[in-house]
């Protein structure tokens, strides 16, 4: 039996390649921009590269949003999003100083762990509450924000955590490196990269994106939707409560209000960095990549002339105009891809 | 790989059922359903709207439970309680509108939720490729599957659809009207694919008003009619003319109670409307009195090219007029003001809004005019809700019952009360009476009929034959966005309306 | 006689009450007056427990405290009940109250300088609506950008300075109260904009169109209401009335600093979530949403004078945000499970 002939799709290679490239021109699109302000910045002051501590700042400061914005994307991708990171970090960074001052000689390690699995206690919370409460994220976790922040507000009450409690090896890992990479964000690019393969080779990672792209037809198909929200907040607390351990590594106080404003942040960054607020795409790399650039900026704001006061600005500036970016080349792919089939047809 | 030996014949059918009941509070949707497909079959059925077959689909889907009766799979009794149930025990449906995932890839769509793995518990993408290149070879599709499933033709997700059921296995698929909105070619395309399917053993249900398809590609039909079984006969054994007959059950001219009414002047003059890919140069008019009917297939392009005169969509070129003024487009408050009125195709989504009340939801569309100073008070609104709820013997307990609580029937009440408080000169109304019971029908035809008498200009857009041929004085048949037959009442029957809508103005019988 | 008269038929006529419910019914057995019942309780067990609370002196610090969160929450009802979110109006508070400092310090007349504030406050409406109903960008997203940017301007004219340095009349305006009753004058203002926020909610074309649209956007755009412009409309208040609030903040600390009001939006917000109205749109009640902001406020000004830590309040608020948005899900499910126990007994 024949099938009618009918035009061969389209030179499939072109279209598909025309769209893989538009995914992937996110992220090299951000590594270009990082490395344009990179290159102008240096050139105005070579010092912002070419020192020590310049190397080693531009590595360093972002690592802790990149480890928040990992979290955050994994969160959006499922079409949630997680106010409540700031108020986990500011707990987790709470508690690990609390544990080194209360219990002397307890393994940096352990340390770690404990601060993760603190977060994605904290997250486990969140997403309980958004999958089975059915209530949309945004209300949650803007509830737990609160709720959080109370806790660790009343927990440090006015107490501060200072450098002097904190063993020395754990502060020497929040500002070492290992060839002249800083151990922070080599733990931050691992996380990443962990992630970064969870979200593209396991089924569970896969169905983050279809929960996000169509929460309806995931319903339909059978997927564990509730389980994958669940993971998906615990990853985020996770990854937060990982960071407020790395926040005290690296500043050595901690206070009550210690990562107040770092959701918005993270949320920027991963949107920057090409992550749909609709869910359904994005990568971590992207929201990593964000993060860099995000705070990058921040950074060469004062070389550039710039006063930092104007640092908030640039980032509203960013955000919008990374989600105006991101509709405007939609409508032209969907009409792309649109004229495309009825050519064919 | 997935092809099944095609089994012995004299195997169980694949899919029973016996006596299948199902209600929705008050409203009954299936009385009786029977059903008996057969392995290596293609099997029609076919009913007027309202007769019960989403209802059945959906049960046998998984998505709803049946109420009473029997259900039995491949010889074994089934009891499906999630769709995801279903399509493990190898049921696939292929509705109208596929849901995919449009941020993933074909092949992750075909795969979702069930992708192959490595050891290392990766998802084996190359051996979904490879299978899902397979499959779309078998079926003589050329999509390439790692491209985004955003922007693919609906011929094209319905492919993508039937490939996942074979790569499920899928012995019995049912296929929704799937040729609603296809082209020609592309419905080839698809009588090839499940003719092979067919071939191989599995049992394919063809749900579809076009009798020529019908004829053409099943070789059993089984009629249904107000939620019970009629019939099931070889296609061989039965012509179209039975078939419409059982659909409709008794005389057409019985049901219409049409009302003479002098026909005037122009009302709505509709002229070159044009929508690049929806509708092209289109024109008609409308005069007082009178009753146009817009007939043709599910997908032709009506209701665009209703929501296109009404504001509600844009156009391209041509032009809308209202007793000689123009009507600017893009604008439904431009056209209220003119003088239309849209009662829409989907009365629960565009028509109504369920979690008001009846007096909130019959007062919308009237609430500029309903203000004094500007303000708005309930007991305004309640007054006016209550003129129209008695005019249309509206069956509630109260004007503040939440209209998604009535009745099919009632909740069109409410719409068509809602519009005609507007006091318009034009009324569209598209599928008067899809989804209503008998007696309700009956009511709007009669409203309807009294209407056109007094004088409104009336544009009815309507799938059911009957309805169209016992209410209209003039019959526009539309085929893929053009008119193709302007047919006087005296001339126009079922035979030529249909004619016309399933051939182009040009082309010769196929 | 129109086209549309229809003769009665010979079927009996049918009455058509108003209401399926008693008033009774009707009124109490709503969110709204949960929440008005909750305040009533917690009103009365504050000033039986808590030293000094029912005094004119903490009434009139808990009302105006409660002042820029009221008036906000005027505006964001609309926003809300659109389905949309406004997550920018602390920003714009914040960069009102700078502007208002900067201005006045650079000499301009302090009413033209409110003037132009409020002008600035549409403008940063202005920019949420246009992204939102014009680009179609979703709100949450472009909320959290002009959050950003609109904070990053203020903080970025004011640095970490800031400007105390205002008429006499209008700080004093902002913080007398009336004689000996506590209450402070602003109230005045504060009622009238309840007044007129309500009365467009519930008694206006506007208010149906919004409601209507919240609760099903196709059926609202095919009956002739204006989506694009209504929701519009609802972030052009949302930012004229965080600009008036930042003008009333500046006057009553007497202070304009880049960082006035930061985070103001989350209580907004869940202020009026506590009120009834529903984060999906299409459901509350300006009634509600006055005692969702009481509520809050009075718990804060209960606890702070309880010597509580002002911060415990914050668990507080989120806990009861999460309870508020919960407990239609929870009582729907406890319905439902007894339904099901019924129909499971023999």
């Amino acid at each position: 039996m024949t099938t009618p002939t009918l035009t061969p799709e389209k030179v499939p290679n072109a279209g598909v390649r025309i769209a893989r490239t538009f995914v992937r021109a996110r992220e090299t699109g951000i590594l270009l921009a990082i490395l344009v302000v990179i290159a102008v910045t240096t050139a105005i002051n070579p010092t912002f590269l070419f020192s020590g501590d310049g190397w080693r700042d531009l590595l360093l400061t972002p690592s802790i949003l990149a480890l928040v914005a990992i979290g955050q994307a994994i969160v959006i991708i499922t079409r949630n999003v997680d106010l409540s990171v700031g108020s986990v970090v500011g707990l987790t960074a709470y508690l690990t100083g609390r544990l080194f001052a209360d219990i002397p000689g307890i393994p940096i390690i352990a340390v770690f762990v404990i601060g993760a699995l603190a977060g994605a206690v904290l997250g486990l919370v969140n997403g309980a509450l958004v999958a089975f409460g059915k209530v949309p994220a945004l209300v949650i976790t803007l509830g737990t924000l609160y709720a959080y922040r109370g806790i660790d507000v009343l927990w440090a009450g006015s107490n501060r955590i200072n450098a002097s409690d904190m063993p020395d090896a754990f502060l020497g890992l929040g500002t070492g490196s290992f060839l002249s990479i800083p151990y922070l964000t080599i733990l931050a690019v691992l996380v990443m990269l962990i992630a970064g393969w969870f979200l593209r080779n396991r089924r569970g990672g896969r169905e983050l994106y279809a929960i996000g792209s169509d929460p309806a037809a995931a319903e339909l198909y059978g997927l564990k939707v509730t389980r994958r929200i669940l993971t998906a907040f615990v990853l985020s607390g996770a990854t937060a409560g990982l960071a407020g351990v790395l926040f005290v590594a690296r500043y050595g106080t901690v206070s009550s209000q210690t990562g107040t404003g770092l959701e918005l942040q993270a949320v920027g960054a991963a949107v920057i960095g090409g992550v749909a607020i609709f869910g359904g795409s994005g990568s971590v790399y992207g929201a990593v990549l964000g993060a860099v650039l995000l705070l990058t900026i921040n950074r060469a704001l004062p070389i550039l002339g710039i006063q930092d006061f104007w640092q908030q600005a640039v980032v509203g500036v960013l955000i919008i105009g990374a989600i105006v970016l991101d509709r405007v080349l939609s409508l032209r792919l969907s009409r792309r891809l649109v004229a495309e089939r009825e050519v064919t047809a | 790989m997935t092809s099944s030996a095609t089994p012995a014949p004299g195997g169980p059918p694949v899919l029973e059922l016996r006596g299948v009941a199902k209600a929705f509070g008050q409203v009954i949707a299936l009385s009786r359903a029977d059903l008996r497909v057969e392995q290596a079959s293609i099997h029609a059925l076919v009913g007027e709207n309202g007769a019960g077959k989403s209802t059945l689909v959906k049960i046998v889907a998984g998505l709803y439970q049946r109420d009473a009766g029997e259900m039995r799979f491949r010889g074994e009794a089934v009891d499906f309680s999630t769709t995801a149930e279903a399509k493990n025990a190898g049921i696939a449906v292929i509705y109208q509108e596929p849901t995919l995932f449009p941020d993933l890839s074909v092949t992750e769509n075909v795969f979702m939720g069930r992708q192959p793995t490595d050891r290392l518990g990766r998802v084996d993408r190359k051996a979904m490729r490879t299978e899902v290149r397979e499959i779309f070879r078998r079926l003589g599709v050329h999509i390439d599957p790692d491209r985004l499933a955003e922007g693919l033709s609906i011929a094209d997700q319905q492919l993508i659809e039937i490939a996942k059921a074979i790569s499920l296995d899928a012995r019995l698929l049912i296929m929704d009207e799937p040729t609603a909105a296809l082209s020609g070619v592309e419905v080839e395309r698809l009588f090839v694919v499940a003719r092979s399917l067919r071939d191989e053993g599995r049992g394919i249900v063809f749900i579809s008003h076009r009798f020529d398809e019908v004829f053409s590609l099943c070789d059993t039909i089984t009629v249904m009619r107000d939620g019970a079984y009629v019939s099931t006969d070889s296609t061989v054994d039965v012509t179209e003319d039975e078939i419409v007959r059982r659909m409709v059950g008794r005389d057409v001219t019985e049901l219409f109670p049409k009302q003479a009414a002098t026909i005037g002047e122009p009302r709505l003059v509709v002229e070159h409307l044009t929508s690049a890919g929806v509708f092209h140069d289109v024109s008609f008019t409308v005069r007082s009195g009178e009753i146009v009917a817009l007939a043709g297939l599910v997908g032709a392009g009506r209701s665009e090219i209703a929501r296109a005169v009404f504001g509600v969509d844009g156009y391209e070129t041509g032009s809308v007029r209202v007793e000689g003024r123009p009507v600017p487009k893009r604008r439904p408050t431009a056209a209220m003001a003119a003088g239309l009125a849209l009662v829409p195709e989907d009365r629960r989504k565009q028509g109504l809004v369920l979690e008001e009340t009846v007096a909130r939801n019959s007062t919308l569309a009237i609430r500029n005019k309903l203000t004094k100073a500007g303000f708005i008070r309930s007991a305004s609104e309640n007054s006016a809700a209550r003129v129209w709820a008695s005019r249309l013997q509206l069956k509630t307990n109260a004007l503040d019952t939440l209209v998604g609580t009535l009745s099919g029937g009632n909740q069109q009440k409410v719409v068509l009360g809602k519009w005609l408080a507007t006091e318009p000169r034009v009324l569209i109304i598209d599928e008067p009476t899809r989804g209503i019971d008998v007696g309700t029908k009956a009511e709007v035809h009669r409203l309807l009929s009294e209407l056109a008498g007094r004088g409104m200009a009336i544009l009815m857009i309507s799938s059911e034959l009957p309805e169209v041929l016992g209410m209209a004085d003039r019959v526009l048949v539309v085929r893929e966005g053009r008119i193709t037959a302007d047919l006087d009442r005296s001339v126009a029957d079922a035979e030529n309306v249909m004619f016309a809508a399933t051939h182009a103005l040009e082309e010769s019988a196929r | 006689m129109t086209d549309t008269q229809v003769p009665t038929t010979s079927a009996p006529a049918r009455s058509y009450p108003d209401y399926s419910r008693p008033l009774w019914q009707r009124w109490l057995l709503t969110r709204e007056f949960a929440v008005i019942g909750a305040l009533i309780v917690v009103a009365i067990v504050a000033s039986a427990t808590v030293q000094n609370f029912g005094t004119p002196v903490t009434l009139g610090f808990l009302l105006l405290d409660v002042t820029p969160i009221l008036m906000i929450a005027l505006p964001m009802t609309f926003v809300i009940v659109t389905g949309e979110i406004d997550l920018s109006v602390a920003s714009t508070l914040g960069l009102s109250s700078v502007l208002l400092g900067v201005l006045t310090k650079a000499g301009m007349p302090f009413e033209f300088a409110m003037v132009v504030c409020l002008v600035v406050g549409l403008v940063c409406g202005a920019v949420n609506g246009f992204l939102v109903t014009v680009v179609g960008l979703p709100s949450l997203a472009v909320t959290i950008g002009t959050l950003a940017l609109f904070r990053g301007i203020a903080v970025g004219l004011l640095g970490t300075t800031a400007i105390t340095d205002f008429p006499f009349f209008w700080q004093n305006l902002a913080q007398q109260r009336f004689g000996t009753s506590g209450i402070p004058v602003i109230m005045v203002l504060v009622a009238v904009l309840v007044i007129v926020f309500a009365v467009l909610l519930h008694a206006t074309p506007y208010g149906r169109g919004l409601f209507a649209l919240g609760l099903s956007s196709d059926t609202a755009a095919f009956s002739g209401v204006n989506v694009a412009r209504t929701k519009f409309i609802a972030f052009l208040l949302t930012g004229l009335i965080s600009a008036l609030a930042g003008i009333y903040w500046t006057l009553r600390y007497g202070s304009a600093r880049g960082d006035n009001a930061v985070g103001l939006e989350l209580s907004v917000i869940a202020a009026v979530l506590l009120g009834g109205v529903s984060i999906f749109g299409g459901k509350g009640a300006m009634h509600g949403v006055i005692a969702g902001v009481l509520l809050i406020g009075v718990l804060q000004s209960a606890l702070r004078l309880a010597n509580v830590s002002s911060d415990a309040i914050n668990i507080i608020t989120g806990v009861l945000l999460i309870v508020s948005v919960l407990s239609p899900r929870i009582l729907a499910w406890a319905r439902g499970s007894r339904a099901r126990r019924r129909r499971s007994q023999p």
